[in-house]
């Protein structure tokens, strides 16, 4: 069983859990992302290792709550359990090598650039890090953040926090100041990651970018993540999750996130509610 | 008492019922079919079914057992080598196996032997009865993958006092038979009895666990395994490389029978998982997997065609499984190959186009090779696309151990009948070394390796 060991609120909808998985912990790497099922009805949902404790054996899943699953994922207690878990997943990030790094990070896409930054940070890369929401309650992980990198910029759509404006606003910025950045990490909403790439492209910079695919297996086996990059159809979930950005066709993922949206509606309107017992709101 | 030239009938589910539901529709022999159907068995001095059984069943012998109403006994004798007897007798190709040699078959229809495998199977699985697992004295081993292949090394290597330990990627146990066979076809309860059986044996299963990721082949010697058998399959989807083939609706037969089968999203929203189909499905390819996406599309509530590059009659798959498709009203489109698959401003497919082909001098494959013929396009309204043209090797496992010798094909080169691999100690089977095949093949895949896997052992002791 994958126990859940310890769990917090980071925002309204954003939870961390840590969950006992000692065989995915030993050989997990920045990078990595498993897959899990909650009961026996329930969907598979992939979700990026934000940390992980060899001694312990356990890891870290931080998880928006945008549908039925994550939903329901958030509404489990320390103690309870998950009924699959499965990984470590996908190709792990390269981090040696590189002298300056920007991370960006949108939304719960922060949760995904958090392991990559701590390892860039640990590797000796100097580490600009920015990270942005809509408002101030959905910003996630600034301390932690900010313990691994160099600088740490914040903004907000709304400017209740930091910056107000969009996290390009002060990509831009740096890339202007800093002529000798080799690498950006862009994490976040497609838009956001789609805009990371045609910004660094114009100044020629690197840009590695995380894509969220539909996934069901996580194995090369269904196809469902395929994505285009480069003019090639590439499956998200072993050539990928990260790409680079510059070559993403992000408008055939944008299209393809959208296939089961009517579905997806009708699960969560089946399920509940107006805010009672479930807890769900 | 006369010879009945005919195979006793099988009876089965009205095809306009069936279409409306997931439920199994072959219904099996009652006991009187059986004894019927066994009668036409001429229990010959040399049974020629033998030798097309991929397992080396004793055909007669477990047909006289039926006849004499010694049930215990057939199941027995089918055991003794096949493990997985219900799974066989439901999906096996028996027109080109047994079947195909069946004396019976010279003058008449040969004797239905996969029905009467079925029954006996059934019957042994309806019945309460104790396994008695073996105590595993002969060290550990591990398989990788939980297909048929696998199950089938692992139950064999138990049953010689080996400690087994299945790994396998998937939160169930099963492989194809679970996420890809349709429920409609094979239930998949039998498959949970069948695997409940080889767990009895003794045999643990690690589900959730693959290799190559987890854990990687060098770590399982490690670990103390002192042989594994790979078992991997052919998992993984081809696509056409036409333009069109990422726009919306457009699936691979793994994704879409994997969502219905494995994550059950005809049930949705009950279940989970989502599975999307429109008015029109159109299914590419003539094997077993695509009547199994033409049909569940159907049943999803789709008109659904299949088609075919080259004529009914090279049509890969089982005759059982076109026949029941177009009594479903599966249509299909023979001798038509897709050129383009055609979308909308929103990314949807809304058609598919398609040029008419020949058949021209034989192949490789000693088919007549497909050619197009020029100008002939036409296109046809269609809201998805199930691609089942076949599927490669999975590629997880050689990836990370260099030390294991494949193909171009990414099939794991194996030195002789029982899988030996180039690195010692691993030994391969199924579908990962022959490419997408049969079940009974893979299970005598499986076998093979676990005598040889046995006798390896045996051999290292001693030295
Ligand atoms: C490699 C990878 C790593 C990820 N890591 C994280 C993470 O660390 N934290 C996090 O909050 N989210 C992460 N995601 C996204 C997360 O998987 C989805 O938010 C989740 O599947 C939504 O499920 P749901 O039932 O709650 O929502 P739904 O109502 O089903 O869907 C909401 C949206 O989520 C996306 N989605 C739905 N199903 C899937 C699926 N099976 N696979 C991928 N996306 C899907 C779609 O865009 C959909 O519109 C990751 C996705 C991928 C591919
Ligand atoms: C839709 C469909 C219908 C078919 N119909 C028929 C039929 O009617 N009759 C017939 O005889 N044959 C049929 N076949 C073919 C038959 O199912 C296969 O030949 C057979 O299942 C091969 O068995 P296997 O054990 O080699 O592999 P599989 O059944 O593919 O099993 C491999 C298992 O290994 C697991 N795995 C893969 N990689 C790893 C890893 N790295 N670590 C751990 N586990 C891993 C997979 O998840 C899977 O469970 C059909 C195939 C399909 C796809
Ligand atoms: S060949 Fe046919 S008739 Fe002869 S033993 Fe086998 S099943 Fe019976
Ligand atoms: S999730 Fe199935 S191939 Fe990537």
């Amino acid at each position: 069983m994958y126990r859940i060991i310890r769990k917090k609120v980071l925002a309204p909808t954003m939870k961390l859990i840590e969950v006992e998985a000692p065989d995915i912990a030993a050989k997990v790497l920045p990078g990595n992302f498993v897959i899990l099922r909650i009961d026996e009805k329930g969907e598979r949902i992939p979700l990026t290792v934000a940390d992980y404790d060899r001694k312990k054996g356990t890891i870290t899943l931080i998880f928006q709550e945008v549908g039925y699953t994550t939903k329901h994922l958030g509404r489990l207690e320390e103690g309870d359990a998950l009924l699959d878990l499965v990984g470590p997943l996908g190709e792990h990030m390269q981090i040696e090598g590189y002298k300056k790094v920007i991370c960006v990070g949108g939304g719960s896409g922060t949760a995904l650039l958090y392991p990559k930054t701590k390892a860039f940070y640990e590797a000796g890369a100097k580490v600009l890090t920015i990270t942005g929401a809509r408002t101030k309650e959905l910003l996630i992980l600034l301390d932690e953040l900010d313990a691994v990198s160099d600088e740490l910029y914040v903004t907000t759509d709304d400017g209740s926090y930091g910056h107000h404006g969009f996290v390009t606003d002060i990509l831009k910025e740096l890339l202007d100041k800093h002529d000798d950045v080799d690498l950006v990490v862009a994490i976040g909403p497609v838009p956001m990651m789609k805009a990371c790439a045609e910004l660094t492209r114009e100044y020629g910079v690197k840009c590695i970018v995380s894509l969220n695919a539909i996934m069901v297996d996580g194995t090369g086996m269904c196809g469902g993540c395929r994505v285009i990059v480069g003019g090639e159809t590439k499956f998200t979930c072993v050539d990928g999750p990260a790409f680079d950005g510059h070559l993403v066709d992000f408008d055939d993922l944008m299209r393809r996130l959208s296939y089961y949206k009517k579905h997806e509606e009708e699960v969560l309107s089946n399920e509940c509610c107006s805010g009672g017992e479930c807890k769900c709101h | 008492m006369p010879l009945k030239p005919n195979k006793t009938p099988m009876p089965v589910q009205d095809s306009k019922e069936r279409i409306k539901n997931f439920n199994e529709v072959a219904l099996g022999y009652s006991e009187a079919d059986a004894l019927k159907e066994a009668e036409r068995c001429l229990n010959c001095k040399k049974p020629l079914c033998k030798q097309g059984c991929p397992v080396e069943v004793p055909i007669p012998e477990f047909i006289q057992a039926i006849k004499e109403k010694d049930y215990e006994k057939a199941i027995e004798i089918l055991k003794s080598k096949n493990n997985l007897p219900a799974i066989c007798g439901r999906v096996c190709p028996q027109e080109n196996q047994c079947e195909k040699y069946c004396v019976m078959g010279k003058k008449h229809e040969p004797v239905a032997i996969g029905r009467l495998e079925r029954w006996v199977a059934d019957w042994d699985l309806n019945r309460k009865k104790e396994v008695k697992s073996i105590e595993a004295t002969k060290g550990k081993v591990a398989v990788v993958g939980a297909g048929p292949a696998g199950l089938t090394a692992a139950a064999d290597l138990a049953k010689m006092g080996y400690k087994v330990t299945v790994f396998e990627a998937f939160h169930k146990a099963g492989g194809v038979l679970v996420y890809g066979i349709p429920e409609f076809r094979l239930p998949k309860e039998i498959v949970k009895r069948e695997v409940e059986y080889i767990k009895q044996l003794g045999v643990e299963l690690k589900l959730n666990f693959i290799i190559g990721k987890t854990k990687t082949i060098d770590e399982l010697f490690e670990d103390g395994y002192e042989a594994v058998f790979i078992a991997t399959g052919a998992g993984l989807p081809r696509f056409m490389n036409i333009p069109g083939e990422n726009l919306n609706g457009v699936y691979s037969a793994n994704e879409f029978l994997t969502r219905v089968n494995l994550m059950k999203a005809y049930r949705f929203p009950e279940y989970k998982t989502p599975i999307r189909v429109g008015k029109r499905v159109a299914v590419i390819g003539g094997g077993n997997v695509a009547m199994d996406a033409a049909r569940t599309a159907l049943r999803l509530g789709a008109e659904s065609y299949v088609i075919y590059r080259r004529s009914e009659k090279e049509m890969p798959a089982r005759l059982e499984e076109i026949h029941h498709a177009k009594e479903e009203g599966v249509k299909f489109k023979f001798l038509a190959n897709p050129v383009e698959i055609i979308g909308n401003e929103k990314g949807e497919v809304i058609a598919i186009k398609c040029i008419d082909m020949e058949l021209g001098e034989p192949d490789e494959s000693g088919r007549r090779r497909p050619i197009p013929k020029e100008g002939s396009e036409w296109v046809m309204e269609v809201d998805n696309v199930i691609i089942a043209i076949g599927n490669s090797p999975n590629p997880l496992v050689p990836r990370t151990t260099p030390d294991i010798e494949t193909t171009k094909w990414g099939t794991i080169v194996v030195k002789n009948e029982d899988g030996e691999t180039t690195k010692e100690g691993v030994f391969a089977g199924g579908d990962i070394v022959t490419g997408a095949a049969t079940v009974i093949e893979a299970m005598g895949a499986g076998k093979r390796a676990a005598r040889a896997i046995d006798q390896y052992l045996t051999n290292k002791k001693i030295m």
